[in-house]
């Protein structure tokens, strides 16, 4: 009753929420079938789509502050690495004396750097609840002081968006440093297990989807429950014009603050399930192409649905996939291209089109 | 550890000040006073957009400010609602709150509402969330997030969207409306918020007659219960509004060129000279 009644006025959110649902029951069945079988889903297309939803995830975090916000952020994917990093450090942890250098208290990377014990900030991280507490923590606390530097100056527009992307790029350069402690440009990887089971088990491999798969239901309806809510309409008002709501009594940076940290938690989950589901993390995914290809998702999908962002971050890599496979030259241009189109043909997405076509 | 005792710090009778929210003074209008401008100046690259204005707007008061362009009319605003601090002067509302020191939610939250001289209402909003947003209500994030529309409440909405002649238009997007409906929109947005002052700037700009009438009787029935203020060029509607000896002030050059009725205004000679080009 209580989603209904979330889900009252989004006929795309039923939708996405009612496929989610097909899907976890559907998933594990159609993987139990027989290989040689028309309908067998093999398991590693089921870990492609898990990772395909944990990024659909942080398209959802983005729209939630671009779309309702009006805050172009070209960082995003800084919270969903540091989320990643959260998990990755558990994984690391998990692996024991099971490395290269069979070394029971430090992971390979620090017995091949010399060191000789563990940095405080890795204390904690064998457990999991920890660990999860962190995935939410780390990015939530960064974003809460980023912003409320950046809000509380005034600090909007193109100027902010160019902040959001000096942010990630100094977090991936520090990264890059093997003295921070986090394996420097190799990353973290390597990873055995995952809460005791084993990560190359396909039930494993079956339940991070799944776990992505209600992630993204928890998250988007998160969101919905925002932009429904007389805040969520505060957050239009403050995209629209930020001086009347100024003007009105509404407290913008307040307003900014507690969204744009909320959006970072949740893109810090997505990271945090990415990672076991592609076996590594590294100074990558801080990368600014990065946070741009999610404003692209966004862009296609269509803003300010959360729905369309979903539509828009799978459609996109499910197009990388196919073309990066037989055209790895194109991507690219293909990618670029598309996000031109989209913004000449399409200023409201994927969605806007669908919308049209309702209305006629 | 001087001046500091544990056991003065664990005492469970006190409470800290920072648990205290600050207190806002409560407006004062004993001297039936309800805005004080005094000595304001600010100047803009060496402009002196306001040059020691001296302004007093009575409890329940309407009153027109006309002024040629560039008068500082807008600036005035600028500096009661917050957004412009002034180089010297003081600026109070009621005897007791000093504007200078308030930020504009803050100034909003006292009571002083202000419509802008190109509608701005949030286009992508409907008519009825417009109003909803703009009423007076705790606007931190947790009491917006849960909050939930009082029987009340609605009834408030419904009777501003009698009052502005928007009640078939509730679920329209503002974005939707004809530029006079906007203006009536905005109007109604600022009685959600109960200010004890209006500050109205400009606005019958680009209303059709009949609008414009229907405008002057909106603003002549908020006069008394709201202290208004209106800002406007257009001397047919300004004549309109301050029949029956409402007082005009003439604004020039950033500061009070003459006050009084709209007759005595008129034959002023100074005014004839800067104003009315005679």
């Amino acid at each position: 009753m209580f989603l209904l009644q979330i889900l009252k006025n989004d006929k795309g959110g039923r939708w996405l929420i009612g496929l989610l649902i097909a899907l976890i029951v559907a998933v594990p069945v159609l993987n139990s079938l027989p290989a040689d079988s028309a309908l067998h889903v093999p398991t590693y297309t089921i870990s492609l789509l898990g990772k395909y939803l944990t990024l659909a995830l942080l398209a959802v975090a983005v729209d939630l502050v671009w779309g309702y916000l009006g805050i172009l952020t070209l960082g995003h994917a800084a919270f969903f690495a540091l989320g990643g990093y959260a998990m990755g450090m558990y994984l690391m942890r998990q692996i024991g004396d099971r490395g290269v250098y069979g070394n029971p208290d430090l992971p390979d990377f620090m017995v091949f750097l010399n060191w000789q014990e563990l940095p405080w900030f890795w204390s904690g991280f064998d457990q999991f609840w920890f660990a999860a507490l962190m995935v939410l923590l780390v990015p939530g606390l960064l974003a809460y002081v980023f912003g409320a530097l950046a809000f509380r100056s005034r600090v909007s527009g193109v100027y902010l968006s160019i902040i959001t992307q000096a942010l990630t790029y100094a977090l991936m350069l520090a990264f890059y440093r093997n003295e921070m402690g986090f394996g420097g440009n190799n990353g973290l990887t390597d990873f055995k297990d995952i809460i005791g089971f084993s990560l190359s088990d396909d039930a494993t491999k079956i339940g991070l989807f799944i776990a992505s798969a209600v992630a993204l239901m928890v998250g988007y309806l998160i969101s919905r429950a925002l932009t429904e809510s007389r805040a969520g309409r505060a957050c239009v008002a403050v995209r629209d014009s930020e001086s009347r709501a100024r003007f009105m009594g509404y407290r913008v940076e307040n307003i900014k603050l507690w969204v744009f940290t909320i959006s970072a938690m949740i893109a810090g989950v997505a990271g945090a399930l990415y990672v076991p589901q592609v076996g590594i993390i590294n100074p990558n995914e801080f990368s600014p192409l990065n946070s741009i290809e999610v404003v692209v998702w966004v862009a296609v999908g269509g803003r300010a649905s959360l729905y369309g962002a979903v539509i828009g971050a799978l459609l996109i890599n499910y197009a990388k996939s196919y073309f990066t496979v037989e055209l790895p030259d194109v991507w690219l241009f293909a990618l670029g291209g598309l996000f031109v189109l989209v913004t000449l043909f399409l200023p409201k997405g994927v969605v806007g089109l669908i919308r049209k076509k309702e209305s006629v | 550890m001087s001046g500091f005792s544990l056991q003065e710090f664990m005492r469970r009778d006190q409470v800290f000040d920072i648990v205290n929210a600050a207190q806002s003074e409560r407006l004062n209008v004993d001297k039936q006073i309800l805005l004080y401008l005094e000595g304001l100046s600010v100047s803009f690259d060496g402009f002196k957009a306001i040059n020691d204005l001296n302004l007093y707007i009575r409890d329940g008061e309407l009153r027109c400010i006309i002024g040629p362009n560039g008068a500082g009319k807008t600036t005035m605003m600028d500096i009661i609602t917050g957004k412009t601090k002034p180089d010297t002067g003081t600026a109070y509302f009621g005897q007791t709150i000093d504007l200078l020191n308030m930020d504009e939610p803050a100034i909003a939250e006292a009571g002083i509402g202000r419509k802008f001289q190109k509608p701005t209402v949030f286009e992508n909003l409907s008519v009825f969330a417009n109003l909803e947003l703009a009423m007076a209500q705790n606007r931190d994030f947790i009491s917006l997030y849960t909050a939930k529309l009082s029987s009340e409440q609605s009834d408030r909405i419904a009777d501003v969207q009698q009052l502005i002649g928007l009640a078939e238009h509730s679920f329209k997007l503002a974005g939707a409306l004809s530029h006079g409906q906007k203006q009536w929109l905005e109007i109604g947005m600022l009685l959600m918020q109960r200010p004890r002052l209006l500050l109205v700037d400009e606005p019958v700009a680009g209303m059709t007659h009949q609008e414009m009438d229907k405008t002057a009787e909106l603003l002549i029935s908020l006069a008394g219960k709201h202290s208004v203020v209106v800002v406007e060029h257009d001397m047919e509607f300004v004549r309109n509004l301050a029949e029956g000896g409402r007082t005009v002030s003439v604004l020039h050059q950033g500061s009070v060129l003459a006050e009084g009725t709209m007759d005595q205004v008129q034959n002023d000679d100074r005014v004839k000279q800067v104003y009315l080009g005679e």
